[in-house]
């Protein structure tokens, strides 16, 4: 399943904030969406989720979901937005229990992405009792267990320290490398955008616009911290947005 | 460098953190009670203004082995907890509505705000016209007075649910009544229960109102009467009973934390 996002344009009141967005997302590849803060990436990809309409144009999947998807559009969040009463285990079950699956199936899809998380030791523990980077872990196990034809990723890393960071990298790396999915990255790291992105698009500041797509096609498995293709891709996406960063700094808010 | 000027950095942190101690309660309490023992034996306080400590306990000691304890508190307690649940029930149901529906808050909340300052005592005639001199009256009164506070403690918790939960569970498609099921109200049930705390007290006093009012058995009833009669030792001894009930209900409110809120951090 593809999805196309057809025109898009969007204004909180007065306030525009993206404007004729067109692209396409296609079936198993990692999108990157970049660009300085207050952009609207981040709206772009509730728009995609359906967790929010645009003021002009639409979002359209293209062919159908697979069969076994429980949640064609699933989420991952910057701040894991797991369940701080449920343990490991229940924030997993947690998106299951609404789908009426066979007796069983709930329970082998649970053991199934916990133990592709390498979450399987904690299945009792509550989220209080963990890392940042296992709680995003848990939540990446939450999305994988709904089956999604498209994952979006909300800053999934920015809440994390770079260490973590860079061990969940290689995470997704394999995960990706194991069975390839479909992912719209929205981050403001560029690093991250290098390293996990089969595309990456660059939006201008607000009103949020396309403003170049910088593609990669080394392998995600081939790509390693301080890869001088990849810091030179770095480099490039850090001169097309550094001007563009500088004067979104400097707006006000409200402006 | 001058050696003389060298000294420790002087310490500004640390209080504004009272830990559990609980040894200190009883404590207090003993020492309370073994001032008032003294007075009253010495005759420094004089017997007219309190009772006598140990009279009070032995005219409890004679409730319980008289049954008159439990001919009192029984009726007292079926009042409280059928009282109490209809109130809290239906608070917590329209404290949910206008947590999550604009119209309901729009329409309901200036209500609520409304009937919250109106003492509830003053409305007992009221009642006893609508529901009748016997327990319903007195249902309704002790329902009325947990009903308030607890619709702004529900609805105030149910606001303070992490919205980005909520739009966690729109974003893996789980309906509406699921969201409100597994997330909000337990997102809210902290602060659910600690309304709980205040509006169970407020209950304890309504129920001593409403007894206070055509009631032949209770608490209330038996502590008007001895107020009447000027007899302090019961009238104490009425009061004690209503302090421990309150303690009680409060200890079984920390019980339920314990129990089912040690997910937060």
């Amino acid at each position: 399943m593809d999805i196309k996002l057809d025109n898009i344009s969007h204004s909180y009141g007065s306030v525009d904030v993206l404007r004729d967005i067109d692209l396409t997302i296609r079936q198993g590849q990692i999108i990157c969406l970049v660009g300085p803060s207050g952009c609207g990436k981040s709206t772009l990809l509730r728009f995609i989720g359906g967790l929010e309409r645009p003021t002009k144009g639409e979002v359209l999947q293209v062919g159908t979901p697979p069969e076994a998807s429980l949640n064609p559009l699933t989420y991952v969040f910057q701040h894991f937005a797991l369940l701080p009463w449920r343990t490991v285990e229940g924030n997993v079950r947690l998106v299951l229990e609404g789908h009426k699956l066979p007796p069983g199936e709930t329970d082998a899809i649970i053991r199934d992405v916990l133990a592709r998380t390498r979450l399987s030791d904690f299945a009792a523990a509550l989220p209080k009792q963990l890392s940042g980077g296992m709680k995003q872990r848990v939540a990446i196990a939450r999305a994988l267990a709904v089956r999604p034809a498209v994952m979006l990723l909300d800053e999934p890393l920015s809440a994390l320290d770079s260490q973590t960071r860079e061990l969940l990298m290689d995470d997704l790396v394999d995960l990706w490398t194991r069975q390839p999915f479909t992912a719209v990255y929205v981050t403001h790291n560029l690093n991250e955008a290098v390293r996990l992105g089969h595309r990456i698009v660059v939006l201008s500041r607000r009103p949020g616009r396309i403003h170049k797509e910088v593609q990669i096609d080394m392998p995600l498995s081939e790509r390693r911290l301080g890869d001088p293709v990849l810091d030179a891709k770095q480099a490039e996406l850090w001169e097309l947005m550094r001007d563009e960063a500088m004067a979104a700094d400097q707006e006000l808010v409200d402006g | 460098m001058d050696k003389s000027a060298t000294r420790p950095v002087p310490f500004r942190g640390g209080g504004f953190n009272p830990r559990p101690m609980r040894v200190v309660a009883p404590v207090v309490f003993v020492l309370l009670v073994a001032v008032l023992e003294l007075g009253t034996r010495t005759g420094f306080i004089p017997g007219l203004t309190m009772p006598r400590p140990s009279d009070v306990a032995k005219t409890l000691g004679a409730m319980i082995s008289s049954g008159l304890m439990w001919q009192h508190l029984l009726p007292s307690l079926q009042r409280l907890l059928v009282g109490g649940l209809i109130g809290t029930l239906a608070g917590v149901t329209l404290g949910t509505l206008i947590g999550l529906f604009t119209l309901v808050r729009a329409g309901l909340l200036p209500m609520v705000s409304a009937l919250f300052p109106i003492p509830k005592i003053a409305l007992l005639p009221l009642f006893v016209i609508w529901f009748g001199i016997d327990e319903a009256s007195k249902y309704a009164l002790i329902a009325f007075g947990v009903f308030t506070p607890t619709v702004v403690a529900t609805f105030g918790a149910v606001d303070n649910v992490d919205r980005s939960l909520i739009r966690m569970g729109q974003s893996f498609n789980m309906s509406w009544w699921a969201i409100v099921r597994k997330i909000v109200l337990p997102g809210a049930f902290p602060g659910i229960l600690s309304g709980l705390r205040v509006s169970l007290a407020i209950g304890i006093i309504l129920l001593v109102a409403a007894e206070m009012l055509g009631a032949q058995y209770g608490i209330g009833a038996y502590i008007l009467e001895a107020g009447s009669l000027y007899d302090l030792d019961r009238l104490f001894a009425g009061v004690t009973v209503l302090s421990v009930l309150g303690l009680i209900l409060s200890s079984v409110i920390g019980v339920i934390e314990k129990r089912f809120l040690d997910w937060r951090g």
